[in-house]
């Protein structure tokens, strides 16, 4: 930008902060305040409050819940400048995205770089509007880690492939519309056998069992596709040529799995929730010196750990690869699990509630989001997955002796 | 990496290749095994040739004002060979000392001289073993026109070579930094010898006199000395991230070439993972210590508490790395011919210069308020 044209930027961000906050005042309802559950976004299917279906509407008519995708095809079409401007202005009066889900975080960005032009039409404007909820069926049972590995079979029958075999790990797809799916085209080749498909869930002969997990809750599910016709236009790139599309994809899920993309930063601070839990000595520090310190330490981590992620941003901005980016979903998983640790050690047995009386609505969540979180270093890559990552392919720890 | 401008990539890219080819660890080695003072004054002479003495310095004063990042990189990449400066004593923490409160008079007569390379300076804070600026033992009373100054400064940087030294001291109504030349009669200096094999002194003060002059910013001001501080503690974190990173690629190269049970050591995953971590913890420092050499360029608040994450982070890490060093070399890293003992032992020095990771913990918690 030269400098004549910087003044004239200027004024046309202040300009748009100001639309901004006008519409947010008109849109957002002041009671939805703070009142953002990562949780249920991920999990439930609770059905949403008036104000909250109210402004889930408009974000999704306006497209700024997927701000920076493309106007024509329901986004925001807002550059990186305006987005940090609307997330601040959001902030600023507690507002928060209720546009979300694996449409949002993996199958749109994944779908404007290998859909025809005809699916993106199709699919990303019931995205940006948050109407359809999508899930993965990626994993397998004989196929987690080793996700090439996969055998779901979609026979080709001309104009449409008929699918046989059974997902699992399926997020929530008890309340999925749609399902992205990888597919085995192939059997003679391993990686250039699968195929990257979007299946409509209503489709006959997909069935759907919930499995329950230690956190009491059943997010995950078991998918089994018995002879389900699925359309040939529903094949997105080329038969056989699905294994980068897929791998693609996880690379957005991964970036935004990053412990939610928070790294344990939902539901406050820990040290105000140990100032409400544990004891202050006569100078104003927690009395449990040890936890003190391991509070501390946790707090610095995760600062260094913001911190990391801001760089690897600025660094893709800058159109610069980040060898940091490979971090990311190691250290927010941790992060997200060492802080549910350090929660239920600062309130003790008053964190382990499971439900019921004498307990909080928050400390009741803090128990099931504890062990719920124990699936973040599992899904998406495994934090030894991530390792070998790492290893192999920005440390280049393989090969044969030179 | 932050994202930097053009002048700054330049300046690493040039700190980066002189390190390599003029200031290789074989350097070092020749200056240890000659059993000098610790330091290298043909290497600083060309420091000094290339500006580096002079880049926080402003330009009245014959410096570059180039910022703190800059100084970072450079100090990042001559502390990846173990280049035996006094960069970080003289450039970076003196140098802020008079920068930050130094009078008109104060700063033209030292600040040329150090910019140019010609003084050599340094901070001596700590009157014993560990970092405890809130406990100085050593006085300062106020004499007819002057000061006097009594009690001891341990373990000083570069104390050895310095021509001056900004000594902290504790008057009546706080702590204090006074301007003190080698030559001062109340003045002893005593050598130790430690195991990076680095210049230090140990400081003895008996009756100092000095004039009213010597006296930087006002008596008893805590803030000076907390500032000028941080800009060494992030200045010891630079040089933390380079010995970090480079005893990290040393340790991966070898693994790459060690061949045992017919395949290199690379291949194994319980190596991989180690090493996977180790890669982890070294890109969260640098983005502290990135963000920490920002804030003092920035004047950011935040500035105490991010001088604290990158000391911390940097001496958690470098400690990690260095042990992990001499462990994945096997007995080569044990022996003295291998440089893994080089790095392992700057790392320790590093670690309790200007307060180690529980020091730093410990301050980040209550300036955090609790």
């Amino acid at each position: 930008m030269n400098d004549l044209a910087a003044p004239l930027q200027e004024e046309a961000n202040t300009a748009f902060r100001q639309e901004v906050r006008e519409w947010l005042a008109a849109n957002f309802p002041s009671e939805l305040a703070n009142q953002d559950n990562t949780l249920a976004t991920i999990e439930g299917n609770a059905a949403l409050s008036p104000p909250a279906e109210k402004w889930k509407t408009a974000m999704g008519e306006k497209g700024w819940g997927t701000p920076t995708w493309p106007a024509e095809y329901g986004g925001g079409g807002l550059n990186r400048k305006q987005t940090k401007i609307l997330q601040e202005e959001m902030a600023a009066i507690g507002a928060w995205n209720p546009i979300g889900g694996m449409g949002v975080m993996m199958l749109g960005p994944t779908l404007l770089e290998f859909a025809s032009e005809e699916q993106k039409h199709q699919h990303i404007p019931p995205i940006c509007r948050g109407e359809i909820r999508w899930c993965q069926g990626y994993s397998e049972p004989g196929a987690g880690s080793d996700l090439a590995a996969l055998q779901m079979r979609a026979e080709d029958k001309g104009d449409h492939y008929l699918v046989n075999g059974q997902k699992t790990w399926t997020s929530g797809g008890q309340w999925a519309d749609w399902c992205f799916a990888l597919v085995r085209t192939d059997t003679r080749h391993k990686h250039e056998g699968i195929s990257f498909v979007l299946v409509d869930m209503k489709t006959p002969g997909i069935e759907v069992r919930p499995i329950q997990l230690i956190s009491g809750t059943s997010s995950f599910c078991e998918t089994f596709f018995t002879d389900v016709k699925v359309p040939k236009e529903n094949l997105v790139g080329e038969e056989n040529r699905g294994w980068h599309i897929g791998k693609r994809l996880l690379q957005h899920e991964r970036t935004n799995l990053s412990g939610g993309n928070r790294g344990g930063r939902s539901g406050g601070s820990l040290h105000k929730i140990a100032l409400k839990y544990l004891d202050l000595d006569s100078a104003g520090r927690l009395v449990d010196k040890d936890l003190r310190t391991r509070i501390t330490r946790f707090e610095m981590r995760q600062r260094a750990f913001r911190l990391t992620a801001g760089r690897v941003m600025e660094a893709v901005k800058g159109g610069a690869p980040a060898a940091a980016s490979s971090i990311l979903k190691n250290v927010g998983a941790e992060m997200t699990q060492e802080r549910a640790e350090l929660s239920l050690e600062i309130m003790g047995m008053q964190g382990l509630g499971w439900e019921g009386e004498g307990f909080t609505p928050q400390e009741l969540m803090g128990t099931r989001s504890w062990l719920w979180g124990k699936a973040v270093s599992i899904y998406g890559g495994s934090a030894e997955i991530q390792n070998n990552v790492i290893a192999k392919r920005i440390l280049g720890m393989e090969g044969e002796p030179g | 990496m932050a994202v930097l401008t053009e002048e700054q990539s330049l300046l690493r890219d040039m700190a980066r290749s002189w390190a390599q080819e003029q200031s290789p660890v074989k350097a070092f080695r020749q200056l240890r095994d000659k059993g000098a003072e610790g330091w290298d004054p043909e290497r600083w002479q060309s420091i000094a040739e290339m500006g580096w003495t002079g880049i926080v310095i402003p330009e009245e004063h014959g410096g570059a004002d180039f910022g703190f990042l800059g100084l970072g990189l450079v100090l990042e990449e001559t502390a990846r060979t173990l280049t035996a400066s006094p960069l970080a004593a003289s450039a970076l923490a003196a140098s802020s000392a008079l920068v930050l409160g130094g009078s008109a008079e104060q700063q033209a007569r030292w600040l040329p001289g150090i910019a140019g390379g010609d003084v050599i300076a340094t901070l001596a804070v700590d009157d014993g073993p560990r970092h405890c600026p809130e406990d100085i033992h050593c006085v300062a009373r106020q004499v007819d026109g002057g000061w006097l100054l009594n009690g001891e400064k341990a373990f000083v940087a570069e104390g050895g070579s310095a021509e001056l030294l900004v000594i902290a001291a504790r008057c009546e109504s706080g702590p204090a930094l006074f301007l003190v030349e080698a030559d001062n009669p109340g003045l002893t200096r005593s050598p130790r010898r430690m195991a990076d094999a680095r210049n230090y002194a140990a400081l003895a003060l008996e009756n100092l006199k000095v004039p009213d002059a010597a006296l930087l910013g006002k008596a008893g001001d805590p803030e000076l000395l907390d500032a000028v501080l941080d800009r060494a503690r992030i200045g010891a974190a630079a040089e933390m991230l380079g010995l970090a990173t480079q005893a990290f690629e040393t340790t991966l190269e070898y693994l790459k070439t060690r061949v045992q049970f017919d395949t290199i050591l690379a291949r194994f995953q319980a190596l991989q993972h180690r090493m996977a971590k180790q890669f982890t913890e070294i890109e969260l420092l640098r983005s502290c210590v990135e963000s920490a050499l920002l804030a003092i360029d920035n004047n950011d608040p935040e500035l105490p508490l991010l001088a604290s994450l990158a000391k911390a982070t940097a001496c958690d890490t470098l400690h990690l790395v260095s042990r992990e060093m001499v462990q994945l070399h096997g007995g080569i890293g044990m022996t003295d011919e291998h440089d893994a003992g080089f790095y392992i032992k700057r790392a320790r020095s590093l670690e309790n210069a200007w307060g180690n990771a529980s020091f730093h913990r410990d301050r980040y918690a209550s300036l955090s308020g609790y």
